[in-house]
């Protein structure tokens, strides 16, 4: 039996654009703010918690703090690349259960194809002063290279195919198509994705998400403010998050941190694989998908690949419908850190608020997981579980 | 697939690592062509990349161990798009885990191969890319070593 839940998802904010020229990242960081606290039904003056992570402009999230005229009671700078929303989402959580706090605003915002457009890459390499930095650097660790080793792996030991990672940006496309925002709204089949031009091989241009500015927020709250807002809330049923490394130099690329994190957020909410009814997993390659669909119970290690083909992740009747919105490999991939984006396409869910082409029908409970960092070195995942469930 | 192209030698491509002060002796070592590991003189782990210390009993009695430089090909990709620095004039490019005997898994290039001898589990051999005063670590077949 579940206890009743301590913390709500009060509000969400996707910014809209996803090619910004016109304002800073700080500003992009400003707006979803603002966004996410007018859906929640609150202000910037309600806000006693605040979360962001390296890709907030400033000194950890002092800077950002000032700029919005924050006087917080509790902060939290917790890296996880892409999978920091998740991770924030769930520290805010605790605190509220902890009674620091009662209203946590998340942000994340980037301009990755602001970078992109003046040269810059998406890096592999999140801090050059790791300590692993010198054995890893000097041999050009692209990052769709990074996540084709995992791929090439996966395919030998199990036997998984590209048309079977094809399906995964199938479905996504085919969701993509119901949202106006998307970069990609064209529906794609396996063919074109298996015949697009090859990246890293395996991974083809199709295998790799958008790179896009934008951003997104949320807002966390206790059941008491709660009770008092109009809006729909989502209940936070658990959380788990852990690193996944190279250790002492015997990386195995066939799995994630999802092996550890999921298993701990399935038993904090009392909820099975079975349960869920919709999942945001993170893409920024098919594979991301594939392996966390395994570590996290949806199929048995090595079944991905045959869990994903037959539209199993298509929306509204699949397996399992997943990222609704497109997802990054479609939609959206704010600052190349995707895990905001999952957590507002679940609540979408959750409130019956998705295009009604992908609504999954009676969702009652959603698993969020994050991968932040890259599937070829070291990644923090991190998983939430959200059910519809009011205060 | 492109299986005519040309992959990289990278022979001349040798960005240079930080060296940071306890793996002086690691790049030393590279400059005769050795590869060093560090092993636990506690519990026996061979650790990779080097550390003063083992993570897997807490011991700092570690020391350098010189591999034998072989080893097998754990997995590999063709880099074709979205390298950066040095290597974006480099594509396509091998990067790769070996597995090497002493079991450490290592990130690294494989070079003088065409795309038809690629595979996983294909045995190769430390060849070294010297810099000023250090060398990289890659790997080529070893045609010897037959699998």
């Amino acid at each position: 039996m579940r206890a009743r839940p301590k913390a709500y998802l009060a509000g969400i904010y996707e910014h809209p654009e996803r090619d910004i020229a016109h304002s800073s990242a700080a500003a992009v960081h400003a707006q979803v703010a603002l966004g996410a606290l007018a859906d929640a039904g609150l202000t910037l003056a309600d806000v006693d918690a605040y979360f962001c992570a390296q890709d907030a402009p400033g000194f950890g999230g002092v800077s950002m703090a000032g700029y919005l005229g924050l006087q917080t009671r509790y902060m939290d700078t917790s890296e996880h690349g892409g999978a920091a929303p998740l991770s924030h989402l769930g520290h805010a959580a605790e605190a509220i259960t902890a009674g620091r706090c009662q209203v946590a605003l998340i942000t994340l915002g980037g301009l990755a194809r602001q970078q992109l457009k003046a040269g810059h890459r998406p890096s592999s390499a999140h801090r050059a002063d790791g300590p692993e930095g010198p054995f890893e650097l000097p041999y050009g660790p692209s990052v769709a290279g990074l996540y084709a080793l995992a791929a090439r792996r996966h395919m030998y030991e199990f036997g998984t195919t590209s048309r079977q990672l094809a399906e995964i940006r199938v479905a996504a496309s085919v969701h993509a198509q119901h949202n106006p925002a998307a970069v990609f709204q064209t529906p794609v089949c396996v063919d074109d994705v298996v015949e697009s031009p090859m990246v890293a091989d395996p991974l083809h241009r199709l295998d790799c998400c958008v790179v896009t500015d934008g951003g997104g927020a949320l807002v966390v709250v206790s059941p008491t403010v709660a009770r008092d807002l109009d809006r729909a809330c989502v209940a936070v049923l658990g959380h788990g998050e852990a690193p996944k490394h190279t250790g002492t130099g015997r990386v195995d690329l066939t799995y994630t941190g999802a092996r550890w994190s999921g298993p701990v957020a399935f038993e904090q909410a009392g909820l099975t694989p079975t349960d869920i009814d919709y999942a945001g997993i993170y893409d920024s390659f098919t594979i991301t998908v594939l392996e966390a669909l395994e570590d996290l119970g949806f199929c048995g290690k090595g079944e991905g690949g045959a869990f994903v083909m037959d539209g199993g992740l298509q929306a509204p009747h699949g397996r399992l419908p997943f990222n609704t919105d497109g997802g990054g490999l479609c939609n959206n991939h704010p600052g190349n850190r995707g895990g905001v984006t999952k957590v507002i396409e679940a609540v979408r869910q959750l409130r019956e608020e998705a295009h009604p082409a992908v609504q999954v029908p009676d969702c009652e409970f959603a698993l969020v997981h994050g991968t932040g960092g890259v599937l070829g070195t070291r990644m923090s995942s991190v998983t939430v579980l959200l059910g519809r469930e009011g205060p | 697939m492109t299986g005519s192209d040309r992959l990289a030698s990278l022979a001349d491509v040798i960005p240079v690592p930080r060296i940071d002060p306890e793996q002086r002796a690691y790049w030393q070592g590279t400059t005769r062509e050795q590869l060093l590991l560090t092993s636990c003189n506690s519990c026996g782990e061979v650790i990779w990349h080097p550390r003063p210390f083992c993570p897997s009993c807490s011991s700092a009695d570690v020391s350098w161990m010189p591999a034998s430089g072989s080893g097998v090909i754990y997995s590999y990709t063709i880099v074709r798009v979205g390298a950066e620095a040095e290597y974006a004039r480099q594509m396509p490019y091998v990067l790769a885990y070996v597995e090497l005997d002493e079991g450490p898994r290592v990130l690294t290039n494989v070079v003088g191969v065409t795309e038809e001898d690629l595979s996983i589990g294909l045995p190769v051999r430390a060849v070294f890319h010297h810099g000023r005063g250090f060398a990289l670590t890659r790997f080529s077949a070893a045609p010897d070593r037959t699998s």
